[in-house]
């Protein structure tokens, strides 16, 4: 066989599309979730069953409930996406295929960004469509509960990007969780205080405007530089 | 002189040897002169007493455990980008000191808290900035003490210092803001007017004092961090200082 | 094409992997890495896919140097590691589709098929991975190998799961890759009986 011909053959015809990267690893996280759609439903349940506690702990008094409810939706959702962050890698980095997804020739940052954007769709997203229901629960109003979804809507990305380094980082360590939890929760106090702060403000019928515009400042900013984090993370823990 | 040179633990090891006990004489130094000023000589506050003294001992914990992680943070990017195992070491031995002054910071302003507003926590912003500083210092530790393989330790540390020094002008920024927001304490610690030049010099004494100490510590513990980690290598074993 | 690897060193903690350790391989050359258990034959294979960085030394692919993980080294090279590298949730042809995807090669469906078939997967495509033996997990990879067009190979212990129609397969799937131009350098400590061209490197002896 002519070998120059030969050698075309197998020379890499790799011409990536690297946007095609984020779409790509988008769906393929959303395919893995939704095969395993009870973990899904469990993670949405801890957080109902979180946001009941309060009432049970603290008595049913209703304008105490309405003075904590921003608070206590806000901790939970938090609580329940940090839950939700080891799947984003800890099951690829088990079976081999997180070092493939290294190994494409498609930028790493980039499929990151889809994983990311995957386990928001799956967790944070969720959450946010639920968040309301809970609200009412605590007696906030209409006005209120708008706020406390435009708040979390700009936040949950926020919080599955952070969260992704903190699971990038401590891929396959002993101890992984609480450790992911300790790295990662004194780095969402920021998007926690804005979001809360912004429903308290709605509360007292002060301008929140500034909250939100800090927490989509933030999911901008964080959007574009979280993905290179991440990727030399996973980089870095696989070494 | 090349710098460079000193980049390798096998050069820097005797340097730090050679180095540190003047940090420590002139930490001690420092610390008498700050504490005699600042002890004796600076006049007594008229509100709160005596009891104010301890801003000799809270700020400059405070603000060298601060300056710390950005040192380490320095660290950290050099670590990354010029691939130094040296760095690393510097960015591990750092990191208890400055928690350690960290913490004393938040037990010495508990400790103020208490005869002067009758608790011995007060949710103030930058009492709050220190206490999630504690968190970042405990974090990192963990991190690479939870890892085993050294390299991988030293990289995911370094990430994670730059990363979360990133976000504590964020933090600091965050918390002052939730802080004026829930009209919660409004004393400041430090708020008094620091008005005589004895308590100015006092507090600039300890804090360079708290300086040298943290430099001298840390040049003891990245020998004992170069010792472990080069065990058995050969340079080591004839020049064992 | 050429890979070539000059003054190679690492250590592992105190043991020292490789102390300069230098070679070249060639279009059309396979490279059998032997030695003992914990030699380093993976960590070698590493060190070539970029996943794991070397403490010295240099690694060129026709004459471009190749940093850790750049963009050329992924284009052209193929890990495949102890794991099987399958999601256990996904079938066994979506898997094979996902790992075409991502090395960013497009490869139609009834070619994909039919690769299956010929590893010997014929009813088994619609079977998710974690219903599949080992050995087949290990045939769905081969089908990979032999779509992916990547010129480099860097394989850990591929014929471990498989039986000897398995081994058979293998061979003749790289003695394919090889005779087209391609290259692979195979960690194996089983017997390989390839049709090509093949050097051994014997890792954990003192250079004689």
């Amino acid at each position: 066989m002519n070998v120059v011909a030969a050698q075309m053959m197998i020379e890499p015809a790799v011409e990536v599309a690297a946007e095609r990267a984020v779409w790509l690893a988008a769906r393929r996280d959303l395919r893995l979730g939704l095969r395993s759609r009870a973990e899904l439903v469990q993670a949405l349940m801890f957080l109902v069953i979180v946001v009941s506690l309060f009432p049970l702990a603290v008595g049913p008094e209703s304008a105490l409930l309405k003075r904590i409810a921003p608070g206590v939706v806000w901790v939970a959702a938090l609580l329940s996406v940090l839950l939700t962050l080891p799947r984003m890698f800890a099951a690829d980095y088990a079976d081999g295929t997180l070092e493939q997804l290294v190994m494409s020739p498609y930028p790493l940052p980039l499929i990151a960004a889809g994983k990311m954007l995957a386990h928001w769709l799956m967790s944070g997203l969720p959450l946010t469509l639920i968040a309301p229901l809970l609200g009412l629960q605590f007696g906030l109003e209409a006005n209120e509960l708008v706020v406390l979804v435009a708040g979390l809507m700009l936040g949950t990305p926020i919080l599955s990007m952070i969260g992704a380094i903190g699971a990038a980082l401590t891929l396959g360590v002993r101890g992984g969780s609480i450790l992911m939890a300790l790295l990662v929760l004194p780095l969402y106090v920021p998007v926690l205080i804005f979001g809360s702060g912004a429903v308290e403000q709605a509360m007292t019928s002060i301008d929140y405007s500034a909250n939100l515009s800090l927490l989509g400042a933030g999911l901008l900013f964080g959007a574009l530089a979280i993905p290179f984090a991440v990727a030399s993370a996973l980089r870095i823990s696989l070494d | 002189m090349n710098l460079y040179k000193f980049s390798s633990p096998v050069t820097f090891y005797p340097l730090a040897g050679k180095m540190w006990p003047w940090f420590a004489t002139l930490a001690g130094v420092f610390a008498v002169a700050g504490l005699y000023l600042g002890l004796f000589v600076a006049p007594v506050d008229y509100q709160q007493g005596e009891v104010y003294r301890i801003l000799y001992i809270h700020v400059p914990a405070s603000v060298i455990g601060m300056f710390i992680y950005l040192v380490m943070a320095g660290y950290g990017v050099l670590a990354l980008t010029l691939n130094t195992r040296l760095s690393a070491m510097m960015m591990e031995a750092l990191a208890p000191t400055g928690a350690l002054l960290t913490v004393l910071a938040l037990w010495t302003g508990s400790l103020w808290g208490r005869p002067t507003w009758g608790t011995y926590w007060v949710w103030d912003a930058r009492i709050t900035s220190t206490l999630l500083l504690v968190f970042l210092y405990v974090g990192y530790l963990a991190l690479i003490h939870a890892i085993e393989d050294k390299r991988r330790a030293d990289k995911a540390g370094a990430l994670l210092v730059i990363v979360s020094s990133i976000n504590v002008p964020i933090i600091y920024f965050s918390v002052k803001w939730w802080n004026t927001l829930h009209q919660g304490s409004s004393v400041s610690l430090a708020g008094n007017a620091i008005a005589s030049p004895a308590m100015r010099w006092g507090l600039l004494l300890m804090t360079l004092a708290c300086w040298m100490y943290a430099i001298a510590m840390t040049l003891v513990r990245v020998r004992a961090i170069i010792s472990e980690r080069e065990q058995g290598a050969a340079w080591l074993e004839g020049n064992k200082v | 094409m050429t890979l070539s690897v000059t003054g190679l060193t690492l250590s592992r903690g105190p043991r020292q992997l490789f102390a300069n350790l230098s070679f070249t391989l060639m279009a059309g050359q396979a490279l059998v890495l032997r030695g003992a258990n914990g030699s380093g034959k993976t960590t070698l294979l590493r060190v070539l896919a970029g996943l794991t960085a070397a403490d010295g030394g240099e690694l060129r692919w026709n004459g471009e140097h190749w940093k850790a993980l750049c963009a050329g080294q992924r284009a052209a090279s193929l890990y495949l590691g102890h794991a099987n590298a399958l999601k256990d949730e996904l079938t066994a042809a979506e898997n094979l589709a996902e790992s075409l995807a991502f090395d960013g090669v497009a490869v139609p469906d009834s070619v994909q098929r039919q690769s299956l078939d010929g590893m010997g997967l014929a009813n088994r495509h619609h079977l998710p991975a974690r219903r599949l033996s080992q050995g087949q997990k290990r045939r769905v990879g081969l089908a990979r190998l032999a779509l992916a067009r990547k010129p480099l190979w860097l394989l850990d212990e591929p014929t471990n799961a498989l039986d000897s129609e398995g081994v058979a397969l293998f061979s003749r799937v790289v003695a394919e890759h090889l005779h087209q131009g391609g290259m692979a350098c195979i960690a194996s400590h089983l017997p390989l009986d390839i049709a090509a061209p093949v050097h051994e490197l014997v890792l954990g002896e003192a250079p004689a």
